[in-house]
């Protein structure tokens, strides 16, 4: 496990009101972030949301039009990218085609001065390419390597520099389906192992979800949320954040009540939809509630909690879970998740069949917008 | 459409094939092939105006070439980060500078140059200390390897900045990104990315100065190039050893086109991966 860090401590890296534009054109708007040392943070949102400007401002390829960037407590905003104890996995791993393998990952050790025993460097590159499993791939040239070795390649020539920080911009995107999960199994063990705090870039709520400790989300420049993977999903601040954090169905209505015990939402249909909000919330508001997938139980008779009288639309086998689109009459299309298990007692549907559509009563999140 | 493309083929390469053929031939007949021999060749290598002239030619084109590529590589470098209005102004001027023809850029450099020696040499004269000694500036090698120099660099320029323009941005970012210095990043990933461009701009920059006549006729001053001494010799009708002569600088140009155009093409392989 990892300790926390302990207060008197400063963070290992902070944005302090941090905005960056170009033109008129506002990149990232007076960004707040605090990274703690030893975590695994991601930026997630859309592309243009400002993700890869905050990460470029850490690395030193950008300097804050306003605002301080900080490593250990210092502002670095003037601090070239070259001087900075920060390394990054580039989107396409910007790899070095005229050196071989070895030469790209000692790179880093190479810049230094004073200089580094060529005998150590070796070394060091040696265990870099055992940590990203590629022993013996040393003497290989660059497009003699597949696209996931290349990965491992960008991978090893970040941390041989054993950097405060490592940025990775989007590390996962070039790479197929089952290669990616792998990696992202293995960026996660990694970055248990060296302790090295991690910044991840990414447009894929999975791949943000599955490794991260704390995830930001962005959009349109801002910073939206910061919080656990767990606490996007279950308590997301808006609707933007609930529907960019795993898949969620949204039922726009009114807010008819709102307290700090409940509210509830008139929808399409005069249905009332209650359940708990994350914002402050006044009578009249127009909101979305908020019920994911697997909040809502498919039956053939109903049996408590609301229910809707649905019809299978389609429905998508995924192995562990099937996924059904239904449709309401006055509420519209909607996705349930149906586990294996509960399939198995109540029976499958096929499209067009009818069916009762459960859920518990105040179970729904209610947001706004923004 | 094949006819046609073969006749027009044909046309541009049977008279240079005729000029190869006829420098093999053993007799003195412009239009009669008597027999193989390499007489000509002998006589061509042995003659004193056309082994000086020779000289001239290589030398020029290797000095003129030298600096256009050092220059040249600089400029598009430097072009690299020029953006805007600037950025089209000088592209623009580039291309003029290889279109123009020769003759215009002949003359307008002899002009401009005879002007700044007739301005120079009385300040030089006035300023030197020893009278007798006083250098005068006079066409010759310098202004021979300038006019080159500065007519190939836009060649160089072209041909740089299409690699520069076509090398991954984010390698110069990495390098930077794992502590290399500017200069450390020029000499460890621009500069490798970029030399195969270099040295085929050097190539043909080298080969433009050692086939050009125009440009040389204008400026060479007193000095005799290999076309130049080509053009003159022909004025006495064409003989075997001037075609011999010809099919040597044929020969040498096509081996420096042929390695560039392999050096840009092999270049480009590793990163495309």
């Amino acid at each position: 496990m990892k300790s926390e860090p302990s207060l008197h401590q400063a963070p290992i890296a902070e944005l302090r009101n941090a905005s960056k534009h170009f033109g008129d054109v506002i990149a990232a708007d007076a960004l707040n972030l605090t990274i703690k040392r030893g975590e695994f943070l991601s930026f997630l949102g859309p592309s243009g949301c400002g993700k890869t400007t905050a990460l470029r401002m850490l690395a030193g390829f950008e300097a804050p039009t306003k605002g301080d960037v900080l490593l250990d407590g210092n502002a670095v905003n003037d601090l070239p990218a070259h001087r900075r104890p920060v390394n990054m996995v580039f989107q396409h791993y910007a790899l070095f085609p005229h050196l071989t393998v070895a030469e790209n990952i000692g790179y880093g050790l190479r810049q230094r001065r004073p200089r580094m025993p060529t005998s150590e460097i070796a070394t060091a590159v040696e265990r870099a390419l055992d940590t990203v499993r590629l022993p013996g791939y040393g003497p290989r040239r660059i497009w003699e390597m597949s696209g996931g070795q290349q990965q491992r390649v960008a991978l090893a020539r970040a941390i041989v520099n054993e950097p405060k920080l490592l940025l990775l911009d989007e590390p996962l995107a070039a790479l197929d389906k089952k290669l990616r999960r792998d990696m992202q199994i293995e960026l996660q063990t990694l970055q248990r192992s060296l302790g090295i705090t991690f910044v991840l870039v990414t447009h894929d709520q999975e791949e943000a979800l599955s490794m991260s400790d704390r995830i930001c989300i962005l959009r349109g420049g801002r910073i939206v949320q910061v919080g656990s993977p767990r606490d996007l999903y279950d308590r997301p601040k808006n609707r933007y954040v609930a529907d960019f954090v795993g898949k969620s169905n949204f039922f726009a209505g009114t807010v008819q009540q709102a307290s700090k015990d409940g509210c509830s939402l008139t929808v399409d249909g005069g249905h009332v939809i209650s359940g708990q909000s994350t914002q402050d919330l006044s009578r009249g508001q127009k909101c979305s509630a908020s019920l994911r997938p697997e909040q809502i139980r498919l039956t053939r008779k109903p049996d408590g909690g609301v229910s809707y009288p649905v019809q299978i639309v389609t429905r998508i086998f995924l192995g562990e879970h099937t996924e059904y689109l239904v449709r309401h009459a006055d509420l519209g299309d909607f996705l349930v998740l149906v586990p294996r298990q509960a399939e198995a007692t109540e029976g499958g549907f096929e499209p067009g069949d009818a069916a009762i559509a459960t859920w518990a009563n105040g179970s729904a999140l209610i947001l706004a917008d923004d | 459409m094949r006819i046609y493309a073969l006749a027009v083929y044909l046309f541009l390469y049977i008279p240079i094939g005729i000029i190869a053929l006829f420098s093999f031939n053993s007799g003195r007949a412009a239009s009669q092939f008597t027999g193989f021999s390499v007489q000509w060749y002998g006589k061509a290598l042995s003659n004193r105006f056309v082994v000086e002239a020779f000289q001239t030619s290589f030398a020029v084109a290797l000095a003129s070439a030298a600096l256009a590529t050092v220059f040249g590589t600089m400029a598009a470098l430097a072009l690299q980060s020029v953006k805007g209005r600037v950025r089209v102004a000088f592209d623009a001027l580039i291309y003029i500078a290889v279109m123009v023809p020769g003759i215009v850029i002949g003359i307008a450099t002899l002009i401009a140059l005879v002007t700044v020696f007739d301005w120079l040499n009385p300040l030089l004269a006035a300023i030197w200390p020893v009278a007798e000694a006083t250098p005068q500036l006079s066409l010759g090698y310098g202004s021979l390897i300038a006019a080159h120099g500065l007519f190939t660099m836009a060649l160089v320029i072209i041909i740089v900045r299409a690699r520069v323009a076509g090398m991954d941005r984010s390698l110069i970012e990495a390098s930077a990104d794992l502590g290399a210095t500017p200069f450390g990043t020029f000499r460890q990933v621009t500069l490798p990315q970029i030399a195969p461009a270099i040295l085929a701009g050097f190539l043909l920059a080298f080969t433009f100065s050692f086939d050009d006549f125009i440009i040389a006729f204008f400026v060479a001053g007193s000095k005799t190039t290999l076309p130049i001494y080509i053009f003159s010799s022909i004025r006495r009708g064409v003989t075997p050893e001037v075609n011999a002569i010809g099919t040597m600088v044929l020969t040498i140009s096509l081996c420096l086109l042929i390695t560039a155009q392999a050096i840009l093409q092999g270049g480009r392989k590793p990163t495309k991966n």
